[in-house]
């Protein structure tokens, strides 16, 4: 904590704040001229200071070509992940004083590459979203909408809200060794929206059912274990929890065929 | 060609159910190292009998070749289960090199990302593809020697492999081979099917003591068969006698 110094010392006076440089890796895939490469911008350190606001002095201040994403600035919206010193994480919820005053800045891997810190993790979830059918499905027959909702036991609801709380935003994908090697992975994110809707009592489908979306090695069986998005995950679900019991489920849902 | 066959060739091998076989194929992965990595902890208490005398050892073989129970020694039983862990070792690699990074540009992306991540699991599933890369030509080696001269397994015959043979380097490579792989492989396995992750940093510290542990010994072991080996130098080849039938002998002479 030596070179972490407050604002103002005590007696009044004030103290000179850490300076902080950042190497960003830039790259334009838009234009044929670019090339990826480092650039370096110095920000001095204001209390509480967290990487979103950082980016946010660099491009108001120094370079207003610089991009990268911010929806909501408090970790809910799932936007910011980058890799912050080689590792995925939220920008918003990264405090520099957590850093040393040297810090990287990377986009994410694996999602497709907007420009600068920006990636498109809509289109890879969608694509996930669309392959996986993570919406409750019901049997559309015996839907009447007359009818008043079936109940749901507040322990069952509050067990699928807590998968629910995941905000898509990528940085289990970008920590996992197993989706980097192979582009049809589905990722944690996935398994994690596999194991919500089987938990929940509306959706119809059966374990069979679940085994035709991830019962392979692009699915559940490619999972390698090596538990990088249990260890980033921003929301800190419990993916290795959540990958065991769907790998388990989808072992006795293949043995039985 | 059969239907099934013209099925797979036509891409459309998963529609519309998808096959039984991941999953098959994911759980014989499983139980196999699992079998693998047991049997390598006992396989290494039998041959660290050895650090407790050349007794204990030549006990400990013949109890395997049956001597306690057909009252003579049949060094073939000890190749028949030699050939079961060869099934079975041959089936685990099939299995597993199915994970492996197949072309250049996957182990330069998987390298990448291992050395910006700096996470241990990540770190130590590289070590297990070079480890058991390792092992597809060792234990072989190891394995095919066993189950064709397992009459040569005895407190001398073992010792001047180590020393006379020159083997020593080979099994000490192939030592840490086994233990880094088969103790990452146990660890993998607890995390990935049942253990949650409050158990993780209790697994990860047993696994290292247990890696720690089964090296001391394998080192011990392997400095007292080349200890045995070289001052049985210039009896190669000649079988060891236990003591108690020596002195026997010696006895009726008197």
């Amino acid at each position: 904590m030596s070179d972490v110094q407050k604002n103002t010392a005590p007696g009044g006076q004030s103290r000179k704040n850490r300076l902080l440089t950042f190497h960003i890796l830039r790259y334009n895939p838009q234009d044929p001229d670019s090339k990826p490469h480092m650039q370096s911008y110095q920000v001095e350190e204001a209390e509480g200071m967290t990487l979103f606001l950082a980016l946010t002095e660099i491009r108001e201040h120094q370079d207003p070509t610089l991009q990268y994403d911010f929806v909501c600035r408090a970790g809910i919206c799932g936007s910011c992940s980058m890799l912050i010193n080689g590792r995925p994480g939220l920008a918003c919820r990264t405090l520099t004083h957590n850093l040393d005053p040297d810090i990287t800045l990377a986009p994410l891997p694996v999602f497709e590459l907007i420009g600068d810190l920006s990636v498109n993790t809509g289109k890879w979830m969608r694509g996930m979203s669309e392959r996986l059918e993570t919406w409750v499905h019901t049997k559309e027959q015996e839907l009447d909408l007359s009818k008043m909702e079936e109940r749901m036991d507040p322990d069952l609801a509050e067990s699928i809200y807590e998968l629910d709380r995941c905000v898509e935003c990528g940085s289990c994908v970008a920590a996992c060794g197993t989706a980097q090697m192979r582009n049809d992975f589905v990722g944690a994110v996935g398994m994690n929206k596999i194991a919500r809707f089987k938990l929940d009592s509306r959706d119809t489908r059966s374990d069979d059912d679940f085994y035709e979306l991830v019962g392979d090695d692009t699915g559940v069986f490619g999972c390698m274990s090596l538990l990088g998005c249990q260890d980033v995950c921003p929301k800190e679900l419990p993916l290795q929890t959540q990958i065991a019991f769907l790998r388990r489920k989808m072992i006795s849902a293949g043995l039985k065929r | 060609m059969s239907n099934d066959t013209l099925i797979i060739q036509a891409g459309l091998s998963d529609k519309p159910r998808k096959s039984k076989w991941p999953a098959r194929l994911d759980l014989a992965q499983s139980a196999s190292g699992l079998f693998l990595a047991l049997f390598m902890w006992l396989h290494m208490f039998f041959v660290a009998s050895i650090c407790l005398g050349e007794d204990v050892m030549w006990t400990v073989t013949k109890f395997f070749e049956g001597y306690y129970f057909f009252g003579t020694a049949y060094p073939r039983l000890v190749s028949v289960v030699v050939g079961v862990v060869i099934v079975i070792f041959v089936t685990h690699a099939l299995l597993a090199v199915r994970k492996f990074p197949i072309s250049y540009k996957q182990y330069k992306t998987y390298h990448a990302h291992m050395k910006s991540m700096r996470h241990e699991d990540t770190t130590l599933w590289m070590w297990q593809v070079y480890t058991g890369f390792a092992m597809f030509f060792l234990a072989s080696a190891h394995l095919y020697q066993m189950f064709v001269w397992p009459q040569e397994i005895g407190p001398y015959g073992s010792a001047d492999r180590m020393w006379s043979d020159m083997l020593w380097p080979f099994y000490l490579v192939l030592l840490l081979c086994v233990e880094f792989h088969g103790g990452i492989g146990l660890y993998r396995l607890a995390v990935k099917w049942c253990w949650p992750n409050a158990t993780r940093d209790f697994l990860k510290k047993l696994k290292w003591a247990t890696t720690g542990f089964f090296l001391i010994i394998g080192f011990a072991t392997l400095f007292a068969y080349m200890k045995l080996g070289y001052e049985h130098r210039a009896n190669y080849g000649e079988p060891y006698v236990p003591t108690s039938i020596s002195q026997s002998i010696e006895g009726t002479y008197k």
